[in-house]
């Protein structure tokens, strides 16, 4: 039975699900390493969790772009929702739960249950229809989220929530504070997002979609966008399908959105932007559409990339475009796809061999 | 006629007809398909064959008539719903999952079969991987039928054509139904590959005791296996009856000639 498990985790199929997850688990050894002898700058550390954050949210998102091939615009919208509802839980059950731990877990699952709750809301008309629909929706989304918060006073005392659409019409017992402040956001957040949580949310991520995906829903995501008749006519329920995995790369998000939101103490609504949503879309796209492996690596390099940079000033965003046209470039050739193809199969030839001479 | 009265009707169809536009493509169709039977759709290019088969899977709606699949009249029924009442279809310009692979392409043919929640998936439970097995072996059962159990793990949209028309009608079956339509199943096979899929269709037939509606061109394969066969021109009946009333029938013999 060991051997089993042991063998299926590097067959074919399962190849690049388990490289994945060693990616994660071997980054996040090091790093931690790096961490804790003090050989990573500050600069560095501080980009630990928004990198984290950013990969679940691309992760999400290639379930819904990659596997069901719907065009999300609004993903940085969902993170939004996620980021202030996860800051309004932990401000509330900072009384009541002082492990940051477990408020921390508590403030990611309300993050993603919230931002469900706004996929299921949005996809119940659009996905019956056919067509790019749900591109303007989800692009109009998160424009008006983001404005909707920006108006949004939000207050929390003994006796519960306060919420108004202006400033001083909240009133708060003595000990009460505010949690949300319309156009200046959240402030004095507890910071209590840690990158350990971070990666154990990547991990998580990766579990959902991955067994999401080699079950009956994943063929069914795929069908749906392979050839929607064809679906319909061996009784696949194309809305259906395409809602679960919209509403799941929501709730990524939503979970990715908290994460981010309760690693700074302040955090602006305008910080979820289109240019977000763009950015998160560009780590699936060059990372390749439903390819896990590509999406976790390509949101490293491009998250850090600019940080890393910054020395070179004004040269930076010149040389961030040319590695990003050269990733397209490269990722989409021919000749090096067939090249890439032809290593590979020597290199599983090369296997075989040594395993049959064992 | 005798006989068929021992049998129950699969599919009966009652003055069928659609518009597009100003163009009636389909007007006063009578047509009843028994249990086990295996029942043809002839006629010249353009005459309306497909759009029947569109409109018994409400991929279009009918203008006129009704429709009883199973006993059961599908007006309010949309595609989906009138897969899980029994019909099944392949179609003439093949419609696989390209990008999943030939096992999976008949996999999701089981999909109104598994009962595991998307929830139990993500878990992984006990019934996840009994299901799972289950569906596995009934696959590749399927694929064995239609000679494609070596080419499994294949992509779909890398099979050569007369493969990927074999595979349609596995992804069919793998639904179950009691009523299995086939849009031109022999288009682009080679003599020797019509021939097999005579043999198969009949095997089908048999082995899942379902009856088989057919389109197709292939006068050879369809005198060799139908019981009936309905000629349709411009729309409209022209005759019906076995292989032989048929070519005998001066009527077909001149729409396909022409005069
Ligand atoms: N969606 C549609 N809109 C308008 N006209 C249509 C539509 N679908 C089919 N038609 C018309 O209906 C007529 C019948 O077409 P159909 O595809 O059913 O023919 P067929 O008998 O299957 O022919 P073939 O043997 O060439 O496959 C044709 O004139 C076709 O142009
Ligand atoms: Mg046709």
């Amino acid at each position: 039975m060991k051997k089993n498990i042991f063998a299926s985790m590097f067959d074919q199929k399962h190849r690049s699900r388990t490289v994945t997850y060693l990616i994660v688990i071997v980054s996040y050894i090091v790093l931690e390493i790096l961490m804790k002898t003090g050989n990573l700058s500050s600069l560095f550390t501080s980009l630990l969790v928004p990198v984290c954050a950013y990969i679940v949210a691309a992760i999400g998102l290639n379930l819904n772009v990659g596997f069901s091939g719907e065009l999300n615009l609004g993903q940085a919208g969902f993170m939004s929702v996620g980021a202030f509802t996860g800051i309004c839980v932990s401000g509330a059950l900072g009384g009541l739960i002082p492990n940051t731990v477990v408020r921390l877990l508590a403030s990611l699952i309300a993050g993603a249950l919230m931002a469900a709750v706004f996929g299921y809301l949005i996809g119940v008309p659009v996905l019956k229809l056919q067509g790019d629909y749900l591109a303007i929706v989800t692009l109009a989304f998160g424009q008006i989220i983001k404005s909707v918060i920006t108006n949004i006073y939000l207050g929390f005392d003994g006796t519960g929530f306060h919420m108004s659409f202006v400033d001083n019409k909240v009133k708060l017992e003595p000990g009460g504070k505010m949690l949300l402040n319309g156009p200046m956001g959240a402030t004095g957040t507890d910071r209590i997002a840690t990158f350990t949580v971070g990666v154990l949310l990547i991990l998580a991520a990766l579990v959902i979609v991955y067994n999401l995906i080699y079950s009956r829903s994943g063929r069914a995501i795929m069908a749906a966008r392979d050839n929607r008749i064809a679906a319909e006519s061996i009784g696949i329920s194309v809305s259906k399908t395409k809602m679960l995995a919209f509403v799941v790369s929501a709730s990524l998000a939503g979970a990715a959105g908290a994460l981010f939101g309760l690693n700074y103490s302040t955090l602006l609504p305008n910080k979820f932007d289109f240019n977000m949503s763009i950015l998160v879309l560009v780590y699936v796209v060059l990372g390749g559409l439903g390819n896990m492996t590509g999406t976790v690596t390509a949101t490293v390099i491009l998250v850090l990339l600019p940080e890393l940079l910054r020395s070179l000033q004004d040269y930076r965003m010149l040389i961030y475009a040319v590695i990003l046209i050269s990733i397209m470039l490269i990722s989409n050739n021919e000749n090096m796809k067939v090249t890439a193809e032809r290593l590979k199969k020597k290199l599983s030839r090369k296997n075989l061999k040594e395993a049959g001479n064992e | 006629m005798s006989e068929m009265n021992n049998r129950t009707p699969v599919l009966k169809v009652r003055d069928l007809g659609i518009d597009f536009g100003g163009l009636t493509a389909v007007n006063e169709l009578n047509m009843t398909v028994y249990d086990r039977e295996i029942y043809g759709l002839i006629g010249p290019n353009g005459a309306g064959k497909t759009t029947v088969f569109n409109m018994l899977t409400k991929v279009y709606t009918p203008t006129r008539g009704t429709i009883e699949l199973c006993g059961v009249n599908t007006e309010k029924m949309n595609t989906v719903d009138v897969n899980k009442l029994g019909a099944a279809r392949t179609f003439q310009n093949i419609r696989l999952f390209m990008k999943l692979s030939v096992l999976d392409n008949v996999k999701t043919g089981m999909h109104n079969k598994i009962t595991y929640s998307p929830l139990e998936a993500v878990l992984r439970t006990k019934k996840y991987y009994a299901q799972e097995k289950e569906v596995d072996e009934k696959a590749r059962e399927l694929l064995k039928i239609f000679d494609l159990q070596d080419s499994a793990d294949l992509i779909a949209g890398n099979l050569p054509y007369g493969a990927q028309r074999r595979l349609e009608i596995a992804r069919a079956l793998a639904t179950e139904p009691k009523l299995l339509l086939l849009d031109e199943p022999a288009a682009g096979m080679n003599p020797q590959e019509t021939a097999e899929l005579m043999d198969v269709i009949r095997f089908v037939r048999d082995h899942f005791g379902i009856a088989i509606l057919l389109i197709e061109h292939d006068m050879k394969l369809v005198m060799g296996i139908c019981e009936r066969i309905t000629v349709l021109n411009y729309g409209m009946k022209l005759a019906e009856g076995t292989p032989e009333e048929i070519q005998a029938d001066p009527q077909v013999v001149k729409a396909y000639l022409g005069e």
